[in-house]
């Protein structure tokens, strides 16, 4: 890319990667704040696992673009484009949060939820002294999958008018300028890059060490 | 004699319709080690999970002196327990894996990590190389001595074992052994403790109950154990003492 593309559109760069930036962390934090408390609740009511994991992955079938435009009509979504954006990335990133929660929690040494109980722990004080803890490695893979999945997807959002990079990469499409496509692409596959590489620190953070015989 | 736990005609009942546990009443005087023996699956660890309502009987009931029975948390803070496999929490160091009750109970950091020192001492860990240590940066022993830590943290007048040694070898059990039996000495606990190791009860209990299919066949002062006619009583002796007396054998004819 040359120095004359950048001076022009160095700015625009810059405004729509942070726009980016937020449609898709204004998603996410929709979604951990839904799906982990889901996540929890699955644990304490497993029956009902099976159907509400089913809906997540249904949701997450869904073709991005007929996505955008099924959000389109409804009345209060439609006004603002971002706020489509933001609830279709959402249920985006819901299944692999909730998923990884259920299944991180579940996945704990049944031993140790008991001796949490039987040493007097409470319900509260069980989930967060020992099993979001424990799950949290898990949690962080969940939410890394989805962080990559929410940025790769909110380039659709520009389709609704949503704007952050997509709106360069439709552009070039449609003025057949690669440079412009560039332009958004790879902010867009550096933010994924450095949204997966963080989460992958964090997940390794948060990774329980198993005693030598192979329990945690 | 004062119960510190009184069991009354406690049964109960696993779903396939059979009685893990048929109207055992048992009292377990303050102060005092009572053994649980039994071969597997004769109900010695669901007997001990009623003390602290892990698992609830279907019939009958058990006393805890100075509990309310309405309310299973403070009920269980009122218990140690200890298991096989001591259940330390694998992502917290063993000060915070040993103090976890009292940081529940909402106790000053300072006076908690005074209390961690101290319970380290007790159990024979040095604090200054063991406090932020993992659980598996840890021998089986050391993890027993921090379990055992743990389960008296928070001075409860009751401690329950659960094959507390059971997974440890012979040497470092015995050792575990020692260290429990002196450090019983200097606290003042009930303990019930489920073995099947004969040996162990003899050596750390004043009282043994021997539970068979659920039912409670003998519950008797340790000296009067080997002494018993009780046909129960005689073939587990007899099964546990073979090896002995097979050497004995062997050397009277060498």
């Amino acid at each position: 890319m040359s120095a004359p593309f950048l001076s022009q559109y160095g700015g625009e760069i810059a405004t729509l990667t942070l726009e980016h930036l937020w449609l898709t962390a204004a998603a996410m934090l929709s979604a951990v704040i839904i799906a982990i408390p889901a996540g929890v609740w699955l644990t304490r009511s497993p029956r009902w696992a099976r159907p509400v994991i089913g809906i997540a992955n249904v949701l997450q079938t869904i073709p991005s673009l007929a996505m955008f435009g099924f959000l389109l009509p409804l009345p209060w979504l439609g006004e603002r484009a971002a706020r489509i954006a933001i609830i279709a990335l959402t249920a985006y990133a819901l299944l692999p949060i909730l998923r990884n929660t259920y299944a991180g929690i579940r996945g704990i040494d049944p031993t140790l939820i008991e001796v949490a109980q039987a040493i007097g722990l409470t319900n509260r004080q069980r989930l967060f002294k020992v099993e979001l803890p424990l799950a949290a490695s898990f949690i962080f893979a969940g939410l890394r999958t989805a962080t990559v999945t929410c940025i790769g997807i909110a380039t659709i959002a520009a389709a609704v008018g949503a704007g952050g990079l997509g709106e360069l990469i439709f552009r070039g499409v449609a003025s057949v300028d690669n440079r412009l496509v560039l332009a958004g692409a790879v902010p867009a596959a550096l933010l994924a890059l450095i949204a997966d590489a963080a989460l992958g620190l964090l997940e390794r953070r948060f990774k329980v060490p198993a005693l030598e015989s192979g329990r945690v | 004699m004062r119960a510190a736990l009184a069991f009354r005609e406690v049964s109960v009942a696993v779903p396939n319709g059979r009685q893990s546990l048929h109207n055992v009443s048992l009292d377990v005087e303050q102060g005092t080690v009572t053994a649980i023996l039994g071969r597997s699956g004769s109900g010695k660890t669901t007997l001990l999970r009623t003390a602290n309502r892990m698992v609830e009987p279907s019939s009958g009931s058990v006393f805890v002196a100075g509990a309310p029975d309405t309310d299973v948390v403070s009920l269980r803070r009122k218990m140690g327990y200890v298991i096989q496999e001591t259940g330390l929490f694998p992502h917290l160091t063993v000060e915070r894996n040993i103090g976890i009750i009292l940081e529940a109970e909402g106790r000053p950091k300072l006076q908690r990590a005074n209390r961690v020192r101290e319970l380290l001492q007790l159990v024979g860990l040095d604090p200054e190389i063991f406090a932020k240590r993992f659980p598996h940066q840890l021998s089986g022993g050391q993890r027993q001595r921090a379990g055992l830590a743990r389960a008296l943290a928070a001075e409860p007048p009751i401690l329950l074992m659960d094959e507390p040694f059971g997974a440890l070898d012979p040497l470092t059990r015995a050792e575990m052994q020692d260290m429990l039996r002196e450090l019983l000495r200097r606290v003042d606990v009930t303990v019930l403790l489920v073995t099947h190791d004969l040996d162990e009860a003899l050596y750390l209990a004043e009282h043994i109950a021997l539970l068979s299919e659920g039912k409670l066949i003998a519950y008797v002062a340790r000296d009067d154990f080997l002494r018993s006619k009780e046909p129960e009583i005689v073939s587990y002796v007899h099964a546990f003492h073979r090896g002995e007396s097979e050497t004995r054998r062997g050397a009277d004819s060498a």
